[in-house]
């Protein structure tokens, strides 16, 4: 076995602008997927996140002698439903096969996985890529889906640093098998030509909009930070005008949405520079370093990566019937792009409107709010508004709030009915929020009601303009925007409970001149 | 001629994670060329149109259920570990680990 | 069948010359307890496995208390299963909670499973006392059970001969009546080819019909368990016991489970059956004794009213071959798991070595010689560039010997064959010669191939050296009763003719065993002084 020497320039970088004069970047993206089953692939042990170590494993995920494997059902029809959802053809036949390395995290030392017969291939999804800071225009740009394949996960090693090794100098590391056998889908692109300097956006938008089909297809939490949701980007160069594609490297660890973009661009910048100076790409394992933005060396690709790939011989194939497939086709959710198309339409919101909506995670909310009968617009003020920053300060989602969609229509009927203004009706939220109850039941609690009575409103005006005769000169002398200062001021007079819009016709009223 | 050399026989080895002491490796490097040699035979048959068989049974789709089974306690899947720590299974350090 | 005199006057050591049959209509009578019956096969185990080595652990107390629940619960009136009380030795490849599990290896010799082999709960659920784990070739890897890591079995007919392999712990315990019944695995005739060397009947389930749940895995797509005993019918009763569909195992048959114990206890009479003489497992390189009785059996089931055809399948002679690629390939990925980091024999060379240095030097140690050649082997034969060349075209002379199969049981109900082509051979003389050894299943292995049932019971005994033979007799899949019915008669008519089952004719077992011989591979023998 000869081993390649890492050649001088592997880690410098050019000018991204200047890397994009020469050279085409092709992509391919693997991401994988944790499935939201109960239980694991091929075992009964609960697949919960979170657990404390090894309280979820069995003979079987742990690899124990003896033990074989089960296929989950489940796991199954989700594969399925991911590959319809991705415009892929289902495997009228296929197979699991094992893939053979040894890795301490892998209780069998092999992962049961899918080689040359995967569930699921042949696809597409169409992307949306957002115009950018530069200018650039949005763009819809086509990825096509070479795969997506089953398989499972392994369990989690932790490295235990040599100080505190208990051989002296000696470091270790700690393994805990709960995740070891969770349902993964494995989705593999084909490379992704042609997008030019915009490629690391449209892999981001890619992995962006797959994360949103799953969510919507309900498979999987999808939560990238949590490691549900993992990306391994491949990236290689070609001079532009070329036909054949460059040696590439895969970046693993690339676990956010802004890293996948970051990565891509890195590699590329790193790629050029290596081509300018001449020499070859090493064909390697890359890792992201979200902290620093750039990728190191990890282990080169050899031959130990001979994975001896052969048909599982303790499970028996798996053969979709096409009843099941259509079946499972009926219950594909609406595709969220087009979704949201229609919905934006039917809401009347702006393209950025829309973008706050779908980036706070609102979507869903607001359409059951809408349902409830509250406005579009109000739906849309409260949920990106209000409640978004109080999510955010909590560090949750804007549905874990122990706020309903029923709540904000409710609010939103108190606002437009008369009975709360706005910043009552912020009170009143407050309270929701606190657990106070209803709307209705935290204003009547509260007490939060606007002052319907026009006398003690038409006293307190009275008072303002008494204390207040410039002002009130002036707003007599037609300067109207004064009177903003003495609405604030009657409102203080009324605590709060006045509507601030009858306060400002009084006032005008009152000094005679038309509103 | 030989099918298998010594090295051969090494490199494999470590595929399959074993280390073999040298004498060891003389002695299985003559005696897996003579193996190999042997089921080379398979290659006699003309089998170009047949297809594999790589199952006795023409079982598909044996699935379970997604429903929980009770697991093991950490305490039961650690009792044969050489070494663990806070219930976890300790092991040397890995290469290559991030 | 030796005389069973019983009632109140038995010496409770006799009661282990019984039948399974008999022992379970004894304790169905209340001719004797479980607990007599259990400590009697105990104090034989006692006696004579110092010499003989077929158990490697034995679990008195597990066994008896199971012995007193069955007799507390029969006492009770409670209706119990057919075999309860009647006790069993299992294979130490099948997974005990709670007690020891080693394959034979040095790897597992401290490994004590968390949980039971789904057989292991249906013997428990059938109130079968286990009397202990039984010696066996490391990872089921062997025809001789010299390549257990804890000494070899001898074999209760002459204690320098080998008992087959790799079932040879469970073959000799039930030849040398340590157990009336045992559980085996074949791979590629590790139940049939000990049965054949010590004189009893052993059966290789159709594929599927049994449970491989929590059995370690040598080959996942040849393994299959099954009974050991002394009679056709005795099998027939474990095998019922075994079988029947297991949703842990998704290669386990959801059908109900042949009729193999009617059949074994029906007619005699095998008129219109047609019986097929495997042309290419029949003749060449067969030892001459062998074939004599194999021979003489033909005629006695003519006598029974069968046609004898002969068939021929013409790819079994690249079986061998095809075998020694699948078995390894399928075997190297089995094995991997054992690599010291959540169980097993964990060695680290000197220094601050890493996970993947001591998986490799653990590997080295709790390894045989036969284990690495095969794991090296099949891991050769599964490598890129090699794959299509070995392990690709393996899987297509198996759908040949399939296809030779299927168009033979066209001409034929059954098939015959010798079991083994020897009687058995001494210990040490194959050991240097691996391939010498393999040679030993070569009429065996076809039937693991295709996922055929298949049976050995006892020709009789070879002129040339006086030791059993075996008859192996195949049947289409899911068609075990055949097997049974087909036995049974052959049984009967063999035992009529030569004046005795040929299990009656085993010497007294000699309580120790000889000073190693010259063949003897040092340091595999326990026993030295006489």
């Amino acid at each position: 076995m000869t081993i390649s020497t890492r050649p001088v320039h592997q880690e410098d970088t050019v000018p991204y602008d200047e890397a994009l004069s020469r050279y085409e970047p092709v992509m391919g993206l693997e991401v994988h997927v944790e499935l939201n089953t109960a239980t694991k692939m091929f075992c009964g042990c609960a697949a919960t996140f979170g657990a404390e170590p090894n309280t979820q494993t069995c003979p079987v995920c742990l690899g124990l002698p003896g033990a074989l494997p089960v296929v989950n059902a489940t796991a199954v029809e989700s594969a399925i439903r991911i590959g319809l959802a991705l415009n892929c053809t289902i495997a009228e036949w296929c197979r699991f096969a094992r893939k053979n390395y040894f890795y301490p995290d892998m209780p069998k030392n092999f992962q049961t996985s899918q080689y040359d017969e995967p569930i699921a291939f042949d696809g597409w999804i169409d992307v949306e890529v957002p115009a950018n800071e530069a200018g650039e225009p949005p763009f819809t740009f086509r990825v096509e889906v070479e795969r997506a394949h089953m398989e499972e996960d392994t369990g989690k090693s932790t490295h235990v640093g040599g100080s505190t090794g208990r051989i002296h100098g000696a470091d270790y590391s700690v393994v805990d098998y709960n995740r070891a056998g969770i349902p993964l889908i494995e989705i593999v692109t084909k490379p992704m030509l042609g997008a030019g300097d915009r490629a690391p956006e449209v892999a981001k938008a890619y992995v962006s909009t797959l994360r949103d089909l799953l969510r919507a297809l309900d498979v999987s939490d999808v939560r990238m930070e949590q490691g549900s949701m993992r990306c391994d980007a491949n990236v290689s160069l070609m001079p532009v005008g070329a036909e054949v594609l460059g040696t590439r490297t895969e970046t693993k660890n690339v676990n956010s949405l802004r890293s996948v973009e970051r990565a891509i661009r890195y590699e590329i910048t790193r790629h050029a520079a290596i081509l300018d100076a001449g020499e070859k790409i090493f064909q390697e394992t890359r890792h992201w370093h979200e902290d620093t933005g750039i990728t190191t060396a990890g282990r080169p690709k050899s031959d130990a990566d001979d994975y001896r790939y052969f048909p599982e011989p303790d499970l028996v194939p798996v053969a979709p019937s096409r009843e099941d497939v259509e079946r499972l086709r009926g219950t594909l959710p609406e595709n969220p792009a087009e979704r949201r198309r229609r919905l934006q339409a039917a809401w009347g919101y702006t393209d950025l409107e829309m973008r706050d909506v779908v980036n706070a995670g609102a979507v869903e909310v607001i359409q059951d709010t809408v349902a409830s009968g509250a406005s579009p617009a109000a739906a849309r003020k409260w949920w990106t508004g209000d409640l978004a920053r109080r999510a955010n300060a909590q560090g949750v989602a804007v549905t874990d709030l122990g706020v309903t969609p029923a709540h904000v229509a409710e609010l939103d009927g108190l606002v437009t009915g008369g009975r709360l203004n706005d910043s009552m009706a912020r009170q009143v939220l407050e309270g929701v929020v606190a657990g106070e109850g209803g709307p209705a039941e935290v204003a009547d609690a509260r007490g939060l009601e606007l002052v319907q009575d026009d006398g003690a409103l038409q006293a307190a005006v009275e008072k303002v303009l008494a204390a207040n005769p410039d002002v009130a000169e002036k707003v007599r002398g037609g300067k109207v925007q004064a009177a903003g200062a003495l609405i604030g001021q009657v409102m203080k007079e009324m605590r709060g409970q006045a509507d601030a819009a009858r306060a400002r016709e009084l006032i005008l009223a009152t000094l005679g001149v038309d509103a | 001629m030989s099918n298998l050399s010594r090295d051969d026989v090494a490199h494999v080895a470590m595929l399959a994670r074993i280390q073999l002491e040298d004498h060891e490796l003389d002695r299985l490097a003559g005696q897996l060329d003579q193996i190999v040699d042997w089921v080379g035979q398979v290659n006699e048959v003309a089998a170009a149109d047949v297809p594999p068989m790589s199952h006795p049974l023409p079982l598909v789709n044996v699935t379970r259920p997604d429903e929980v089974r009770p697991s093991l306690t950490a305490e039961q899947a650690l009792a044969n570990a050489p070494d663990a720590e806070d219930g976890r299974f300790g092991v040397p350090r890995i290469l290559d680990e991030e | 069948m030796t005389d069973a005199t019983t009632g109140s006057g038995t010496s409770p050591r006799d009661l282990t010359r019984l039948t399974a049959v008999r022992m379970a209509d004894g304790l169905a009578a209340g001719e004797f307890t479980s607990v007599e019956l259990t400590q009697a096969h105990l104090d034989r185990i006692e006696r004579l496995n110092p010499a003989l080595n077929a158990f490697l652990l034995v679990d008195a107390d597990g066994a008896l208390a199971a012995a007193r629940a069955v007799d507390e619960a029969r006492t009770a009136g409670e209706e119990l299963p057919r075999l309860a009380g009647v006790p069993v030795a299992v294979k130490d490849i099948a997974c005990t909670q709670g007690l020891t599990t080693t394959a034979g290896s040095r790897m597992l010799e401290h490994f004590v499973p968390p949980y039971d082999a789904t057989i292991v709960t249906r013997l428990r659920d059938a109130r079968m006392p286990i009397l202990g784990k039984t010696n066996m070739d490391e990872f089921a890897m062997g025809s001789s059970t010299e390549h257990s890591a804890f000494g070899p079995t001898r074999n209760p007919w002459d204690l320098e001969r080998i008992p087959g392999g790799s079932g040879g712990g469970s073959s000799a315990a039930v030849a040398a009546f340590l157990a009336p019944l045992a559980i085996g695995s074949d791979t590629g005739g590790s139940i049939r080819q000990p049965a054949a060397v010590t004189g009893t009947v052993g059966t290789k389930p159709t594929y599927g019909g049994v449970s491989r749940y929590g059995v370690i895995a040598l080959a996942s797509s040849l393994d299959q368990i099954g009974p050991c005993a002394r009679t056709v019918v005795d099998a027939a009763l474990l095998h019922e016991v075994l079988a029947g569909h297991d949703p842990l195992d998704s290669t386990s048959i959801d059908a109900p489970v042949p009729p193999v114990v009617a059949a074994a206890t029906g007619t005699r009479d095998l008129t219109g059956l047609r019986v097929g003489v495997v042309k290419e497992i029949s003749g060449k390189g067969f030892q001459p004794g062998v074939l004599t009785r194999f021979q003489e059996a033909l005629d006695h089931l003519r006598a029974l009213g069968a046609e004898i055809v002969e068939v021929s399948c013409p790819h079994f002679v690249y079986a061998m071959a095809a075998y020694y690629l699948i078995l390894p390939s399928e075997a190297s990925s089995n094995l991997a798991r054992y690599d010291a980091m959540r169980y097993g024999l964990r060695v680290a060379p000197d220094g601050s070595p890493s996970a993947e240095q001591v998986m490799a030097t653990s590997r080295d140690a709790g390894f045989g010689d036969e284990v690495k050649r095969r794991i090296i082997l099949g891991t050769y034969a599964l490598s890129s560039g090699y794959y299509d060349a070995y392990y690709g075209q393996a899987q297509k002379v198996r759908t040949l010997i399939a296809d030779d199969f299927r168009a033979a049981f066209e001409q034929a109900d059954v098939l015959v064959s010798p079991t083994a082509p020897t009687t058995a051979f001494r210990i040490g003389d194959k050991m240097e010669d691996p391939m010498a050894m393999y040679l030993n299943d070569i009429a065996t292995i076809p039937a693991n191939l295709a996922g055929i049932p298949g049976m050995s019971i006892p020709s009789g005994l070879a002129d040339e050296d006086g030791l059993p033979a075996g008859i192996q007799l195949l049947a289409p899949a899911m068609e075990d009763q055949r097997l049974y019915a087909v036995g049974a008669a052959l049984e009967a008519r063999l035992a009529q003719e030569q004046g005795g089952p040929v299990i009656d004719r085993l010497p007294e077992v000699p309580e120790t065993a000889p000073e190693p011989g010259r063949h003897t591979a040092a340091g595999t023998t326990q026993e030295g002084t006489a």
